[in-house]
């Protein structure tokens, strides 16, 4: 099926519009919906980052041989599975795997979180404050006084305290 | 304690109440961790299973914490001991059809759980009720905090904690929380909110985790990325963005069904309420669905004849495992249908307000 809009790419986007009760049924190619606003991101499974980053390769000879020596997990076994052997394989994968921990995690390739031995913990005072200054946005958005005046005034009763 | 006694409670993080419960039922975080000096669960020989699950256990019972945990060893539970701790998300689905040894170290009133050898070695899970993270993640931090005083943690220098699966290697941190999103659902805008979500890095699952289907209107929504942002980003992002957002939906969703169509919204509510009353045999998946709309008009002020502690209850009461623990024996569908149903009559009979 070609794309109604364009007429030139495949449709793979497929709408069902409800327009005053009417059923209306359109067929889009990725570009021409995301130009609509019609996102199609789907949660991707770690098997098609494997599969699709094994296929841009041009080292995949290389990639079969890469084998752990410590847990004997090789890369292709993790390519079929989606879970590891052991912590070495993060350092015995090296570049191939970096690259799968990348696309997993929306580009992301360092840590930059808690390390052992650290605690983070949150200030509920803090949080409530945040909260009380969203509300209060909120309500003098849709011009509720009575409600921003009462917000107003536990904020600053948790300042006081 | 042990899992007989839990029949007759609701888990403390079930119960009604909690901030925004109107639409969040429940907010759970979990942290991913590995034994350093060990292979993941995929290459360890069950000699080493029984290794890691023993050192795990015995550094949780010689931390405070630990001493008021009681431990359910999850390979040598009955089947409907497994079904019933995942009806009350005390262990995942993954966990309850697992093979070899491994098991669960749950909390007195049930608001945390560590699940041990599940797809890493230990998953610490803190529950809470209503929107509640701030609580979720304190406990959370210091429970992970007092077992690193024990044994070491696989960390790496650029990947942070290594976990078996890349998606949550990082920080190991998984938020998520509860749904209960009925009006947007009858008024044919759950889709478009999903879809935001999604765009929003959020990962939409059913009542019971990955793999899960949503069953009446109840939503699981988490955060996917566990790496390159710090914990307290990742906790502030969705709690004071993404699920007020969702929620101000669902709280909009429900003013103009009260205000455009009053009669279609008391037709639902009341008819579900109707069948529950009257019903002779129920499925589960049906419960559910009606539970939803019940819960919804109870909130909505529609009905004001029944507890919303009942509804709470029957959610969970209802559940197969549950049935079949409460009444102490195996039942067959057929069966267990007629006994769901009479359940719900009575429990319906005893709900009304001012009655407990």
């Amino acid at each position: 099926m070609i794309c109604q809009q364009c007429k030139k790419h495949p449709a793979t986007v497929h709408l069902t519009d409800l327009v005053k009760g009417e059923k209306r049924e359109r067929h889009l190619c990725e570009h021409c919906a995301a130009t609509e606003g019609i996102s199609v991101k789907q949660h991707v499974s770690i098997n098609e980052v494997l599969n699709s980053f094994l296929m841009t390769q041009a080292g995949v000879q290389e990639l079969v041989k890469i084998r752990c020596p410590d847990c004997g997990m090789s890369f292709v076994e993790f390519r079929n599975q989606g879970l590891l052997g052991c912590p070495k394989d993060y350092d015995v994968f090296g570049e191939p795997l970096a690259a799968v921990v990348q696309r997993a995690q929306e580009g992301a390739t360092h840590h930059t979180g808690k390390r052992p031995g650290q605690m983070v913990k949150l200030d509920p005072r803090q949080q409530r404050r945040l909260e009380l200054q969203r509300e209060l946005r909120a309500a003098v958005e849709r011009e509720d006084y009575e409600r921003a005046a009462d917000l107003r005034d536990r904020l600053a009763e948790l300042d006081k305290a | 304690m042990n899992l007989d006694q839990l029949v007759h409670e609701c888990g403390e993080w079930l119960k009604a109440g909690g901030p925004m419960s109107d639409v969040v039922i429940s907010s759970r975080v979990r942290l991913a961790r590995n034994l350093a000096g060990h292979n993941f669960l995929s290459k360890a020989s069950p000699d080493e299973r029984a290794e890691i699950e023993r050192t795990l256990f015995d550094a949780i019972r010689s931390r405070e914490f630990g001493k008021s945990t009681f431990y359910v060893d999850v390979e040598q539970s009955d089947p409907i001991d497994r079904q019933f701790l995942v009806e009350r998300h005390l262990i995942s689905r993954q966990h309850a059809e697992g093979e070899g040894c491994r098991g669960v170290a749950i909390s007195s009133g049930e608001t945390m759980a560590l699940m041990i050898n599940e797809e890493d070695h230990l998953r610490i899970q803190v529950l809470r009720r209503g929107l509640n993270l701030d609580d979720a993640w304190n406990q959370t931090a210091e429970v992970d905090a007092a077992l690193e005083a024990a044994v070491e943690f696989a960390w790496h220098r650029q990947y942070g904690y290594l976990t078996a699966c890349p998606t949550n290697v990082g920080t190991g941190l998984r938020v998520s929380v509860m749904l209960h999103l009925p009006a947007l659902k009858l008024t044919n805008e759950i889709e478009k909110v999903l879809r935001a979500a999604r765009d929003m890095r959020l990962a939409i699952r059913g009542l019971y985790g990955e793999g899960t289907e949503a069953l009446g209107d109840f939503f699981q929504v988490s955060n996917q990325v566990t790496l390159g942002a710090g914990e307290e980003e990742i906790l502030n992002g969705f709690k004071s963005e993404v699920i007020p957002a969702m929620v101000n939906y669902e709280r909009e969703a429900r003013r103009q069904l009260r205000t455009q169509s009053p009669t279609a919204l008391d037709d639902k509510v009341w008819r579900a309420l109707g069948v529950l009353e009257n019903a002779r045999a129920i499925g589960s998946e049906e419960a559910l669905f009606l539970l939803s709309h019940l819960r919804m008009g109870i909130l909505m002020e529609r009905v004001k004849t029944v507890d919303l502690a009942a509804v709470s209850e029957l959610l969970l009461g209802t559940q197969s495992a549950h049935l079949q623990k409460r009444l102490g024996r195996r039942l067959e569908g057929p069966e267990r249908s007629v006994l769901r149903a009479d359940y719900i009559r009575k429990r319906l009979d005893q709900g009304r307000p001012g009655d407990n």
